[in-house]
C-alpha cells in the first residue's frame, strides 16, 4: 500500500506544476461539466416523460443570462448573502481540486483526504443554510431547517460509508483509495463495497437534492428544501449558487465513479492520461446521472418525515459495511 | 524561571480576588480584571515553558496546609491544562471588565471570578492527595458561589442546588477513591503512589478507578452524571460560564488521565471501554439536546456535554489501545482527544463569552426572541460566528483539525484485531459522524436565528455593540481558533509532551517508534497513512473566493446593473415581510426534534380557544413546548422524590419535645452498649 501511495506523490517542480495543472483542469472541467450533467438529467427526464425537453446546454445558457443581471438582495440581509454563494463555489472548487477525478495526481495529493472532502462539503451546506436564514423570511428559514435536518442525517451516513472504504483500503487518502481500487478489481464484488455503494448513492441523492428526497423542479414553496433557501438569490449570486451546487453534483458523482469503478482515470499525470481520464469521467458520470434521472421519473417525492428513515437506512448500511470490512480483513 | 512565573501568576490571580474584595466600587472591576489577566499571562508563560521544554518543576510549601503541606508539581500534562485554563482565563478577565461595567457587581461577585480562576490554575499542579483534594474542593466551592452571583432569580438557586449536590457527591467519591489509594500505596504524594502501584491488587485498583471516575465524570459533565451542567453553566454570568465550560470541565478529564493513566498506570482494558462508552452516550445525548435547545446558553452547555463525550471517546479508545499493547495507535488517539479538549476550551469559551455579550446587550438569551444582531453587533457576530463555525468542524478552524485527528485515530485503531475494542471504536466513529451533523444543525440555528434575519423582539432590536474590552476578550479566543485551525501542526508536538507524560509509565507495552503526528504546519500521521494541510485548504478557498469575484467582474454588464439594489424579500405575493413570519429557533429545530422524538420526548401543549359563535373558528391558539432531560426525568426525579419523602418523614421525628430527645439519647446509649458487648 505504501508503495502504491508513494507513486502518486508528485516529486519536484515539474510534478508540482503538473499537479496544479491537473487540479485547475479538474475545477474547470467540473464547473462546466456539472451544469451539463444537470442539463443531461433534465433531458433524460423529459425524454422518459415523452417530452422533447430543453437542450443539454440549457443550464449553461441560464448561467450566462444570470451573470449579466443585477445582484438584487433583500432588505435585512447581511454580508452572509454576499459571502455564502462565493464560499460555496470556493469550497466546492477546493474539494474538486484535490479529488482524483481526472488523474490520481492532483496538486498536494498527499494531503488529499476523503474526510477533508466530507468536511468541505459541509462548508457549502452550512453556507447555504445561513444564506437561507439571512433574509429573515418564512420560506428561507423553512428551507434551511429542512436542509439541515436532512443534512444532519446524511452527513453521518456519508462519513460512515467513507470509513467503510477507508477501512478496506487502510487509508483515507483519496489517490490512495483510487489506486487501491485499481490494484484490487475484485473488491468491487465484495459485500462491504456493495453495501457502501448503496449507502453512498442514497447520500448523493440527498446531498444533491434529487428525488425522492427533494424535487429540484418544484415551484411550490411549501414543498421546497433546497430551492427555498436560495429564493432570495438573484443574478450573479444565483449563478454562483447554481455553479456551486452543480460542482457538488459533479464531484459526488465523479467520486462515486472513480472510487468504485476507477478504470480510465489517469495514473501517470501526463497530458494524454488526463485527457483519457476526462473522457472516462465524462462517460461514467453521464451514465450515473442518466440512471438517477431515470429513477427520478419513476419515483414520487417522499414525505419530509420519511426522508430521515431512508437516510437512517443508508447510515445503517454504512455501519454494516464497516463491520463487514473489519470482519473480512 | 517557569516555577517563578507560575507561582507569581497564581499569587497575582489570588491578589486580584483580594483586590476585588477591598477596592471601592469604580476601581474594583478594572483592578481585579487587569490583575487577573496579568496572573493568567504569567501562569501561561510559566506552564508554557514546562510544556515546550518538557522540564517539570516541584514546589513544596509547608506553611499552607497543616500536617501535610502543599505539594505542587507541574509536569507537561498538568501544564497543558494550566495553559488552557490560563488562556480562557485571560480572555474572560479582559471580558469581565466590560461585562460588569453596567451591572456593577458587588465585592463578592468581583472577587469570585479571579478566585475561581486561581483554584483552577492550582488543581493540575497538585502533587499529593491532600493538596489535590483541597484544590479540588476550593474549585468546587468558588464555582458554586460564582453560579450563585445572580442569586435573586429562582432558577439560579435551583441550578446551584443541583450543582452543589452533584459536585459534592462527586467530590466524596474522589475523596474515597484517593484515600483508598493513598492508604494502600504507602503515602499520599503522587510520586510515591505512582512508584508503588504494582503493589496494588487489581480489584482494589478497579474500585479506586471506578470511584474517581464517578467524581471526575460528573465534573466533566458526562451522561448520566450531567444534569447539573445544562442548569449551572447557563445561570452563571457570562465570563463565569465561559470559565466553567471552557476550563472547569477539563479538570474532570485531567483527573481521569492523572489517576487512571499516571497513578494507576493504565490498568485494565474494561476501564477504558467504560470511559469510551460514557463518551459515546454523552456525545450523542449532548448533541441531540443542543440541536433541540432554544436557549442560547443551554444550547452551548449541552454542546459541552457533546464535546466532553468526544474527548472521552478519544481517551477511552487510547486507554484501551494502550492496555491491549498498541501504544503508537493509542498515543495518536490520546493526542487527538487532548487537542480536541484544548480546541473546545477555545471555541466554547468564545461562544459563551459571545452569548454573554448577547444577553448583556439584549437582556435575553432566548433564541426565539433574538435575530438581526449581525447588523447591530457586528464584532460580536464575527467572533461568535468564528466560534460556531469552528465547533461545526469547518476546515480552516480548529474544530476540523481535532475532529479529523480523532477520526484518523479511531480509523487506525481498527488494526488491533480485538473484537470488543473494535466495536467500541466503531461506536466512536458512528458517534463522531452523528454528532457532526447534529452540531452543524445546532450552530446554524444559533448563528442563523440569533444573528441573521430580522429582530424577533424589541429587546433584540435594541441590541448595541458591547464594550471594547469584551470584544477583545472574545477576539483573543476566536484568534486562537483560527491559528490552531490553520496551522495545527505547530502546537501538536507541544500537546504530545502531555501525552508522553502518562505514556512512559506503561512499561509492559513496547515504546513508540515516532511521535503520532509529524512536526510541520499541517497534520501528517507518517508513518501511518493520512495527512491533511488545513493551510492549503484555506488558501485554496480564499483563492476560489477571489477568483469568483474576479470572474464576475470580467462579465460585461451595463453600468446601472452593477449597483447593488435592495428590495422586499419574496413573500408569495405579500408585500411586506415582518418578523412574525420569520422562522424561530423552536420551529427550526422542530423537524429534527420530531425525527428524534423517542430520545428527546418533548412535552407539547396546544390550546385552542374557540370563538363564541362557532367552534369551527379558533380565536386564539397557544403553543407550549419544552424538552426536558430524559435522563433527569427517568433517573434523578425518582431518586430525588424518594429522598424528599424520607426527609419529610424524618422531619416528624424531632418535634421539639425535650423528653423525646432524652429518649433518643438513652436508646442510642443502650444500642452502643449492646453493640460493644
Amino acid at each position: 500500500m505504501t508503495g502504491a501511495l508513494s507513486t502518486t506523490v508528485a516529486s519536484g517542480t515539474s510534478g508540482l506544476l503538473a499537479g496544479i495543472g491537473a487540479s485547475v483542469l479538474q475545477v474547470i472541467g467540473v464547473a462546466v461539466g456539472g451544469p451539463l450533467l444537470l442539463g443531461l438529467m433534465a433531458k433524460v427526464r423529459a425524454r422518459a416523460e415523452g417530452r422533447r425537453g430543453a437542450p443539454v446546454t440549457q443550464v449553461l445558457a441560464d448561467l450566462r443570462k444570470l451573470v449579466r443581471k443585477e445582484a438584487v438582495r433583500a432588505h435585512h440581509t447581511s454580508v452572509v448573502s454576499l459571502l455564502a454563494p462565493r464560499v460555496l463555489v470556493a469550497s466546492s472548487s477546493v474539494a474538486v481540486a484535490m479529488s482524483p477525478l481526472l488523474t490520481t495526481r492532483p496538486v498536494a495529493a498527499r494531503g488529499a483526504d476523503l474526510f477533508a472532502v466530507v468536511f468541505l462539503l459541509l462548508v457549502g451546506s452550512v453556507a447555504l443554510a445561513l444564506l437561507g436564514l439571512d433574509a429573515g423570511t418564512a420560506f428561507g428559514g423553512m428551507g434551511s431547517s429542512r436542509a439541515m435536518t436532512v443534512g444532519a442525517i446524511s452527513e453521518p451516513a456519508l462519513l460512515v460509508a467513507v470509513v467503510a472504504l477507508a477501512v478496506q483500503s487502510q487509508t483515507s487518502n483519496l489517490p490512495g483509495l483510487v489506486t487501491a481500487s485499481l490494484a484490487h478489481p475484485g473488491w468491487l464484488a465484495s459485500p462491504q463495497r456493495l453495501l457502501a455503494l448503496v449507502a453512498l448513492v442514497i447520500v448523493v441523492i440527498a446531498e444533491t437534492g434529487r428525488l425522492p428526497v427533494d424535487n429540484p423542479s418544484t415551484h411550490l414553496e411549501l414543498t421546497m428544501i433546497h430551492e427555498a433557501m436560495i429564493l432570495e438569490c438573484a443574478g450573479p449570486d444565483l449563478a454562483l449558487v447554481t455553479v456551486g451546487e452543480a460542482m457538488r453534483l459533479g464531484l459526488l458523482l465523479g467520486l462515486l465513479a472513480n472510487l468504485f469503478f476507477p478504470w480510465g482515470v489517469g495514473v501517470s499525470g501526463s497530458l494524454p492520461g488526463i485527457l483519457g481520464g476526462m473522457g472516462a469521467l465524462a462517460a461514467k458520470t453521464a451514465l450515473v446521472a442518466a440512471l438517477i434521472a431515470v429513477v427520478e421519473v419513476s419515483t414520487a417525492k417522499l414525505r419530509l418525515f420519511r426522508v430521515p428513515e431512508l437516510l437512517a437506512g443508508a447510515f445503517v448500511l454504512g455501519i454494516v459495511a464497516v463491520t463487514t470490512a473489519l470482519v473480512s480483513r | 524561571m517557569s516555577a517563578t512565573a507560575y507561582l507569581g501568576g497564581l499569587g497575582t490571580a489570588g491578589a486580584a480576588a483580594l483586590l476585588g474584595a477591598i477596592l471601592p466600587d469604580r476601581r474594583r472591576l478594572l483592578g481585579a480584571g487587569v490583575l487577573a489577566a496579568v496572573g493568567c499571562l504569567a501562569a501561561l508563560v510559566g506552564a508554557g515553558e514546562v510544556l515546550v521544554s518538557g522540564r517539570s518543576f516541584t514546589v513544596h510549601v509547608a506553611a499552607v496546609l497543616p500536617l501535610a503541606g502543599l505539594d505542587l508539581r507541574v509536569d507537561a500534562l498538568g501544564a497543558l491544562f494550566i495553559v488552557t485554563t490560563a488562556a480562557v482565563g485571560l480572555a474572560a478577565s479582559c471580558y469581565a471588565v466590560g461585562y460588569g461595567a453596567h451591572a456593577r457587581p458587588g465585592r463578592t461577585a468581583t472577587a469570585l471570578q479571579p478566585a475561581f480562576l486561581a483554584t483552577m490554575l492550582l488543581v493540575p499542579a497538585a502533587a499529593s492527595v491532600a493538596s489535590f483534594l483541597v484544590a479540588w474542593e476550593l474549585m468546587a466551592l468558588t464555582s458554586l458561589l460564582a453560579v450563585l452571583i445572580e442569586h435573586r432569580r429562582p432558577e439560579t438557586r435551583d441550578a446551584a442546588q443541583w450543582y452543589g449536590a452533584m459536585t459534592h457527591i462527586g467530590a466524596a467519591a474522589i475523596l474515597l477513591g484517593l484515600l483508598l489509594l493513598a492508604t494502600h500505596a504507602g503515602g499520599q504524594g503522587f510520586a510515591v503512589i505512582a512508584s508503588h502501584r504494582r503493589q496494588l491488587s487489581a480489584p482494589l485498583a478497579s474500585v479506586v478507578f471506578v470511584l474517581v471516575l464517578v467524581g471526575f465524570a460528573s465534573k466533566a459533565g458526562a451522561v448520566p452524571l450531567h444534569p447539573w451542567l445544562p442548569r449551572a453553566h447557563p445561570q452563571a454570568p457570562g465570563p463565569i460560564s465561559a470559565l466553567m465550560s471552557g476550563a472547569m470541565v477539563n479538570m474532570g478529564v485531567y483527573g481521569i488521565l492523572r489517576v487512571g493513566r499516571d497513578l494507576l498506570g493504565g490498568g485494565e482494558l474494561w476501564w477504558w471501554l467504560v470511559v469510551a462508552a460514557l463518551g459515546i452516550v454523552s456525545a450523542v445525548f449532548g448533541a441531540l439536546h443542543a440541536a433541540a435547545s432554544t436557549d442560547l446558553k443551554r444550547l452551548l452547555a449541552y454542546s459541552t456535554v457533546d464535546n466532553v463525550g468526544l474527548v472521552l471517546i478519544g481517551l477511552g479508545g487510547a486507554g484501551a489501545l494502550v492496555a491491549s499493547g498498541h501504544r503508537q495507535l493509542g498515543d495518536l488517539l490520546e493526542l487527538a482527544a487532548l487537542f480536541h479538549m484544548v480546541n473546545h476550551a477555545l471555541f466554547k469559551g468564545c461562544l459563551f463569552l459571545g452569548a454573554g455579550a448577547v444577553q448583556h446587550a439584549t437582556g435575553t438569551r432566548d433564541l426565539d426572541r433574538l435575530g438581526g444582531l449581525a447588523r447591530r453587533m457586528p464584532a460580536t457576530a464575527v467572533v461568535f460566528g468564528i466560534g460556531a463555525l469552528a465547533i461545526t468542524g469547518l476546515p480552516g478552524l480548529n474544530g476540523f483539525a481535532s475532529e479529523w485527528l480523532l477520526l484518523q485515530g479511531l480509523l487506525h485503531g481498527f488494526g488491533t484485531h480485538s473484537a470488543v475494542t473494535e466495536a467500541v471504536l466503531l461506536g466512536g466513529v458512528a458517534t463522531v459522524a452523528v454528532t457532526g451533523g447534529l452540531t452543524a444543525t445546532a450552530f446554524v440555528k444559533a448563528l442563523g436565528v440569533g444573528f441573521l434575519g430580522q429582530p424577533r423582539s424589541g429587546d433584540a432590536a435594541g441590541g448595541r455593540e458591547v464594550a471594547a474590552s469584551m470584544v477583545v476578550g472574545m477576539a483573543l479566543l476566536a484568534g486562537g481558533c483560527v491559528v490552531l485551525g490553520v496551522v495545527p501542526g505547530v502546537v501538536l508536538p507541544v500537546v504530545d509532551r502531555a501525552v508522553a507524560v502518562v505514556d512512559h509509565v506503561v512499561a509492559t507495552v513496547p515504546a513508540r517508534s515516532a511521535p503520532p503526528v509529524r512536526s510541520g504546519l499541517g497534520l501528517d500521521l507518517a508513518p501511518l497513512q493520512g495527512a491533511v494541510e488545513p493551510a492549503l485548504l484555506v488558501m485554496g478557498m480564499l483563492a476560489g473566493i477571489v477568483a469568483a469575484w474576479g470572474l464576475l467582474r470580467l462579465v460585461p454588464r451595463q453600468a446601472e446593473l452593477r449597483a447593488r439594489r435592495r428590495t422586499e424579500a419574496w413573500g408569495c405575493g405579500r408585500e411586506v415581510q415582518t418578523a412574525r413570519m420569520e422562522i424561530t429557533a423552536t420551529s427550526f429545530a422542530e423537524p429534527l426534534q420530531r425525527v428524534f422524538a423517542d430520545v428527546l420526548r418533548p412535552d407539547r401543549d396546544v390550546e385552542v380557544t374557540h370563538a363564541a359563535e362557532s367552534r369551527y373558528f379558533p380565536e386564539a391558539i397557544t403553543f407550549h413546548q419544552r424538552v426536558d432531560d430524559a435522563v433527569e426525568r427517568a433517573v434523578y426525579r425518582p431518586v430525588i422524590g424518594t429522598v424528599e419523602r424520607w426527609g419529610n418523614l424524618a422531619r416528624r421525628v424531632p418535634n421539639g419535645s425535650v423528653h423525646r430527645y432524652l429518649a433518643f439519647g438513652l436508646a442510642a446509649l443502650v444500642l452502643i452498649l449492646v453493640v460493644l458487648a
